[in-house]
């Protein structure tokens, strides 16, 4: 009777307990559904449409899009600008990010102006960044150009020339978001002990000796999920490059995000524009996945 | 961190002598570099901000025919009367509606989700947490179309609310991620007391797990906020009118209207960053610590 009771009085919890679960969730899964899920399926479903986004003729067209896409030399070349951007964000923000985050940290607080000025870079938006530097980097009147004739050299057009517009805008990029690596290493220095660096210096290590071959080892975790962030973030990029160049001059500075804006909703083709978008997100997922794998492989992760 | 630099700072005598006078010129000579370094960077930082700044006060012959580091003749804030007065306020105004209705939401809908999957014992938790926090890595562009549209057939395109379905959605996932973690780290003992005393688990929510949840509600309404108010795709997608549209847009329209006028656009520029390093005045450490929370676990 006892046990009974018992059991039926925890059927009476469990199902209170779903019930419960149901409420709390119920608003995130919808939102969930209807701005993410649904759309993605969605995307894939226009995909296979011929349709300009405003009119009600939509044309069925099968896999023409995507055969369309598989051929289509604007797509790979914006496909290859952003993994450009991907392996220089990774080279260049990582290192200097933590070159300025150990000097934070060797320094301490006297170097707190350094830490609040390197900082303010991160506090505009990616299109104020954009416009800023569009003029910022002109040709007449530019700051380059300005320092060049100072050096008795001539105006630099960086924006304008195909060959080193590219360059230019990963600069920016860089120049954006280096504060950020340098504030996730300094989180990362201070999780360290100051043990380690005090048995360090008492065994006699400089501190040089100290970064290469006790801080380094021990920072690995956290640059490579630094590396994993920065490289799904470079594959992702839109504002900036969007404001700064638009994908020019001619398709430079073109990537994926920009080329399919441009075809959905300048061109208004949308079916192919969804296609270019259903292409980004399997190229983006799979470089992800491999990544995460391969960084983390050996099962050192902390 | 306060303790650990200033214990560094100060390292005790018997280590100082230890280090002969060969090594210590070395490393005085490496910090020396490092110095030049870090105050070449800061150059490298500012110099787009210093352009920004002296250019906004000058008017539009006077940056051509001078160079553009030269300060300007009056420091008289023409541009930004005339930014301020030309509709930057319509756009501000927006940007805090909008912002402040989708972080209120958005923080108690996180809420919401975080409370069962952290402290519930049920069998979907875990296949439901990775769910959400798996539509992290999604990018934007691929919702952007069906979104587009569904905005026009709920016939809220061209408005404010447009915006606050999709920012919503998007900063779900990272809210719930941190609060979990946040939530999971609240002692069970205090719960089961409260249990004890018949509180249900409703009431558990609103007086016991949220108010002991400020702190990671804080950090995620900074790095939210700051996202929401810089947002720039989905505004310009499902916006067309100026009177509906968001301070990132505000650079887009002045940038049509004086395209030619460049210290009028640095005016807007600084008046757009300036909300920004105003908060990051006040709540210096607050700030960083809110705009990396995205990557650092709460």
């Amino acid at each position: 009777m006892a046990t009974a009771r018992r059991s039926t009085l925890r059927l009476q919890r469990q199902s209170q307990t779903w019930t419960a679960a149901a409420v709390f969730l119920a608003p995130v899964m919808i939102l969930l559904v209807v701005y993410i899920a649904y759309p993605i399926v969605n995307s894939f479903q226009i995909s296979a449409l011929k349709w300009n986004g405003i009119s009600a003729e939509r044309t069925f067209i099968g896999l023409a899009n995507w055969k369309q896409l598989a051929a289509d030399r604007g797509f790979w070349l914006a496909f290859r600008n952003n993994i450009s951007i991907m392996v220089l964000s990774v080279l260049v923000q990582l290192p200097i990010g933590l070159a300025l985050a150990t000097f934070l940290d060797f320094g301490g607080r006297r170097l707190n102006v350094f830490k609040v000025l390197w900082f303010v870079p991160l506090l505009m938006s990616s299109v104020a960044v954009g416009f800023l530097f569009r003029y910022a980097l002109a040709t007449n009147g530019g700051i380059i150009s300005t320092i060049s004739k100072v050096f008795g050299g001539r105006n630099v057009d960086l924006l304008g020339s195909p060959a080193k517009a590219l360059y230019t805008v990963i600069g920016v990029i860089c120049w954006q978001f280096v504060p950020f690596y340098m504030v996730y290493f300094m989180a990362a220095y201070t999780g360290m002990s100051f043990d380690i660096y005090e048995a360090a210096t008492i065994d006699g290590a400089t501190r040089g000796q100290y970064f290469w071959r006790i801080a380094l080892p021990l920072l690995a975790p956290s640059i490579k999920s630094a590396a994993i962030l920065s490289m799904v973030g470079s594959l992702k990029y839109f504002d900036l490059i969007y404001v700064m160049t638009g994908g020019g001059p001619g398709t430079a500075t073109e990537i994926m995000a920009t080329y399919m804006y441009r075809y959905s909703f300048k061109n208004f083709n949308m079916g192919y524009g969804s296609t270019i978008a259903c292409g980004m997100f399997i190229l983006i997922t799979v470089i992800a996945l491999a990544t995460m794998r391969l960084i983390n492989q050996g099962g050192d992760r902390a | 961190m306060t303790r650990v630099n200033a214990a560094r700072n100060n390292p005790s005598p018997p280590i100082r002598d230890a280090v002969d006078s060969g090594s210590r010129l070395k490393s005085r000579v490496s910090w020396i570099i490092a110095f030049i370094l870090a105050l070449a960077w800061l150059a490298i930082a500012f110099m787009p901000f210093v352009f920004m700044a002296i250019n906004a006060f000058k008017g539009k012959f006077e940056m051509l025919v001078k160079g553009v580091f030269e300060l300007p003749e009056s420091w008289y804030p023409a541009n930004f009367i005339e930014a301020l007065t030309g509709g930057y306020w319509s756009f501000f105004k927006n940007s805090v509606i909008v912002v402040a209705v989708s972080l209120t939401a958005l923080l108690f809908i996180s809420a919401c989700a975080s409370y069962p999957l952290a402290r519930f014992r049920f069998a979907l938790a875990k296949p439901l947490y990775g769910l959400i926090v798996a539509c992290m890595s999604i990018p934007i562009h691929i919702t952007l179309i069906p979104v587009f549209k569904l905005t026009t057939q709920m016939g809220i395109y061209d408005t404010i609310w447009a915006m606050i379905g999709p920012y919503i959605a998007f900063a779900v996932p990272i809210s719930a991620f941190i609060l979990t973690s946040f939530m999971a780290a609240i002692p069970r003992e205090i719960e089961e007391s409260a249990e004890i005393d018949g509180c249900g688990k409703y009431r558990m929510f609103f007086s016991i797990i949220l108010p002991l949840s400020t702190p990671g509600l804080s950090t995620l309404a900074i790095y939210n906020g700051v996202n929401m108010w810089n947002e720039f795709i989905f505004a310009y997608t499902l916006t067309q009118s100026q009177k509906n549209q968001t301070l990132p847009l505000a650079i887009w329209q002045f940038q049509g209207q004086y395209s030619m006028n460049t210290p009028m656009i640095m005016a807007v520029l600084t008046l757009t960053v300036l909300p920004m390093i105003l908060l990051f005045i006040v709540f210096q450490d607050k700030l960083v610590k809110g705009l990396t929370a995205g990557a650092i676990k709460g």
